[in-house]
């Protein structure tokens, strides 16, 4: 009997399902439900690393020592984990390292929309895709395999369609683990300075040698002789939006993306008339596929940009868009995402927003407080860089940056990649204010527990790193807790820090009003009173969405309360949103805002 | 070139309960023997953002998303998230609306008007268009978070669904705590 399992939910079954009971990793969408169902397994261990530089490093680590180790990250964290990656190509993995590259075409949740086949390529690395949740599964299974039998890691891309889509799934009986870590020292294969390195250089080729023959026999390479006039070679869920709309043509479906096997293609190309190479993002089949002297149709049609769906292909394809209905142009309000209804970051950012200062910003829920109306952030680029950002910018700046230079960086992106450019901070004497908006979770991948928390991933107590503590150890002299949601107490705090010379570190404390941990129970939802309102639209600036504003001209006259002269509407709180959290109450000049509202019926 | 491969695309804002209801949807075709897909979304677009879920059905499924055009019923959670995807629907695609609004930070900051007369609007260009009080069946059903359970109730008019297994997925689905309600709001969504 098949059961409906997502992509990550599949890799973690799959993980088990051969034995691994080893697992490290950093959250990151659409990654991050991999360990986490992982860890839920009978046996297993598995943890949640500080980044995932880390999290490779300590599951090359356990390999070395014989086990089977699942390391799991975002396409992004690549790049961090990138330093040991390379190298663990030329050491190989003595018991079987897979390493879980999940992808983000579209951005839906990410930075950027890198093709990580090219990593694969470029550390010499097989790396396999799979197109479905039951393929998730059993490619897992396969890479374990192909790790252990060619000494290396192994990666496994799904993209965020992969991992996020559900889809039925044969379970097998797990095998029963089995224990070959001991210690055994082999400096020759596991120490990479240059005179073993070099040697391992030359071992690396070889298996690449040695995978390039694997693939042309490997069974997840596929060929599908439909319709000879057509032939599309393609690789993981692409694979399903062209069998969707072209379920006739021939295909050539790819399980390993890298090495490509160059005999199989060839053959594929002799079968078929035209051939379309069909991938999201880079065009990395086919340019492999036009090296070998093959005449393909790809990017010169296909997008480069963003992911596909099965019309982008047909549009592609055919040069035509169904429309079965002819709909008129209408002007729809985007909804982007925005921070909750309580979220302790809007105060902080309603401060930062009006401070006048450049505030550099980093990866996590608050960087939506770069949007109207808060407007508090104004930069974003990897996790960890709000830190070195503000200290470059301050340094660059000069006497033109004094009390003008903010960043911001949230508790887990801190502990990720904060650390260290804090310590620069100081030792360069730099001048900015680091503000650490310490929510105490991991909020936007959905409240995994980092070294902050007191929690492991598997739920175990552990020490919880002390912030305060942290920055005076690395030389910050001036450290501060803030509540933000004390407006008061934020604005006075930034303002005193950012007037002193030197670094200095806020730590804003409040944890996310999403995380069951700290709900203490409902607080009374607030309400604007008609009678006191006088329009002014104070608390429409910290966008919270269940403050709306009401125009006059589109209420009941009897309902129409003026409070002052010029006075077209008033504000509105949504009692089913709002969790009281009394922010907006504090900007309200007049005392509208309140749990009860006088009596205005 | 088109399969027999269904699509319902379901459509509203984080936080009410879609994927949870195409989660349940999925099982339903499954337990009428059929293959099912589908797709959700997770992280920063679920913050108070538009969050979609594709669920398609039929012998064979390939893409768990459907393209435009394509989509035989749009099941919407707030009535201005109907409008973004109503390109997805096919000539003949039915349309459920919940007749929530939800206004996105541009209207609550009067950046933007809220549009009007959106069941109107669909209903020029689509036959079958149902417009559901949601959350005042979710009240009545005595939990205003079972909005997701009463536009099911809704849907399964549309589908070759039995009770029994409709009943026996929303208990599967359910802590015990909360079914009686979910169940009351699926039934009284089947009236619309």
């Amino acid at each position: 009997m098949p059961v409906l399992m997502s992509g990550n939910e599949a890799i973690a079954r799959g993980a088990y399902e051969c034995g691994v009971r080893f697992g490290a990793g950093y959250p990151g969408t659409p990654s991050t439900e991999i360990l986490e169902e992982f860890a839920k397994y009978e046996g297993v261990y598995a943890e949640w690393a500080p980044n995932e530089k880390v999290a490779l490093e300590v599951g090359i680590g356990a390999a070395v020592a014989g086990a089977k180790v699942l390391v799991t990250m975002k396409h992004v964290g690549v790049n961090v984990a990138a330093d040991p990656l390379f190298t663990a190509s030329y050491t190989g993995t003595n018991g079987a390292l897979v390493i879980i590259s999940a992808d983000d075409p579209s951005l839906h949740s990410s930075q950027n929309e890198q093709d990580n086949r090219n990593y694969a390529k470029f550390a010499k690395i097989p790396m396999l895709e799979p197109a479905d949740s039951q393929e998730a599964k059993d490619f897992i299974k396969l890479a374990f395999e192909i790790s252990e039998k060619f000494d290396t890691p192994v990666f496994v891309r799904p993209n965020t369609r992969v991992a996020h889509s559900k889809s039925l799934v044969t379970l097998s009986e797990p095998e029963p683990p089995e224990d070959k870590t001991a210690i055994r020292i082999n400096a020759a294969k596991y120490v990479m300075v240059p005179i073993n390195a070099r040697a391992r250089r030359v071992e690396v080729e070889k298996r690449m040698q040695q995978l390039r023959e694997f693939v042309e026999t490997f069974p997840e390479n596929r060929m599908e002789i439909n319709n000879p006039e057509v032939g599309i070679i393609t690789a993981g869920i692409v694979y399903h939006y062209a069998k969707d709309v072209f379920p006739d043509y021939s295909y050539l479906k790819l399980g390993m993306v890298h090495p490509l096997p160059t005999g199989m293609i060839r053959e594929f190309a002799a079968r078929v008339k035209k051939i379309y190479c069909v991938e999201e993002l880079d065009p990395f089949i086919e340019e492999q596929v036009r090296a070998m002297g093959i005449d393909v149709t790809g990017k010169e049609i296909f997008p480069y940009t963003h992911e596909f769906d099965p019309g982008v292909i047909e549009r592609a394809v055919t040069g035509q868009t169904a429309r079965p209905v002819d709909l008129p142009a209408l002007t729809i309000p985007p909804r982007p995402p925005n921070l909750c209804p309580g979220c302790p970051h809007r105060g902080l950012f309603y401060v930062l927003g009006k401070l006048k200062a450049f505030v550099t910003g980093d990866i996590g829920c608050y960087t939506l407080s770069y949007m109207k109306p808060l407007e508090g952030l104004h930069s974003c680029i990897c996790m960890g860089a709000s830190v070195g950002m503000a200290h470059g910018m301050s340094k660059a700046l000069k006497e033109k940056g004094k009390g003008k230079v903010v960043g911001v960086i949230g508790d887990s992106t801190f502990i990720h990649s904060g650390i260290t450019p804090l310590l620069n901070l100081v030792y360069n004497k730099g001048d900015a204010v680091i503000v650490i908006a310490d929510n105490r979770t991991t909020a936007m991948t959905g409240m995994q527990e980092h070294p902050a928390t007191g929690f492991t991933l598997q739920g175990e107590k552990t020490r919880a790193l002390d912030f305060t503590v942290l920055a005076a150890a690395l030389g910050v002299e001036n450290v501060r807790v803030i509540d933000p949601y004390d407006l008061k107490m934020t604005r006075t705090v930034m303002k005193e820090e950012l007037e002193k010379p030197g670094p200095s570190v806020v730590i804003s404390n409040r944890p996310c009003v999403l995380f069951k941990r700290f709900q203490t129970g409902a607080a009374k939802p607030l309400q604007i009173d008609p009678a006191k309102c006088i329009g002014c639209k104070m608390c429409l600036g910290l966008g919270c969405p269940p403050i709306a504003w009401k125009k006059f001209d589109d209420m009941p006259e009897d309902q129409i309360r003026k409070n002052a002269k010029k006075q077209d509407g008033h504000s509105f709180i949504d009692q089913d949103l709002c969790n009281g959290c009394t922010v907006c109450r504090q900007l309200c000049k007049v005392g509208a805002i309140g749990e009860e509202v006088s009596a205005n019926e | 070139m088109s399969n027999a491969t269904k699509s319902i695309l379901l459509a509203g804002v984080g936080g009410q309960g879609i994927l949870r209801a195409s989660d349940i949807l999925c099982l339903a075709f499954m337990a009428t023997g059929l293959d099912v897909k589908k797709s959700e979304v997770h992280g920063m677009a679920q913050r108070g953002g538009c969050v979609t879920s594709h669920v398609r059905y039929g012998a064979k499924v390939y893409s768990p998303i459907a393209k435009k055009g394509d989509v035989d019923i749009l099941l919407s959670f707030e009535k201005l998230e109907t409008l973004r995807y109503l390109d997805y629907l096919k000539a003949d695609g039915v349309v459920i609306i919940n007749e929530e609004e939800i206004y996105p930070p541009s209207v609550n900051l009067g950046d933007a008007i809220y549009p009007g007369n959106i069941e109107v609007l669909t209903s020029r260009y689509f036959k079958k268009v149902k417009c559901v009080n949601a959350p005042d069946v979710a009240r009545r059903a005595g939990n205003a978070r079972a909005i997701n359970t009463a536009l099911l109730g809704a849907l399964s008019n549309e589908l070759m669904i039995t009770d029994d297994v409709w009943n026996r997925v929303l208990k599967e689905s359910f802590p015990q705590k909360t079914l009686e309600a979910n169940l009351q709001a699926f039934n009284l969504g089947k009236l619309f």
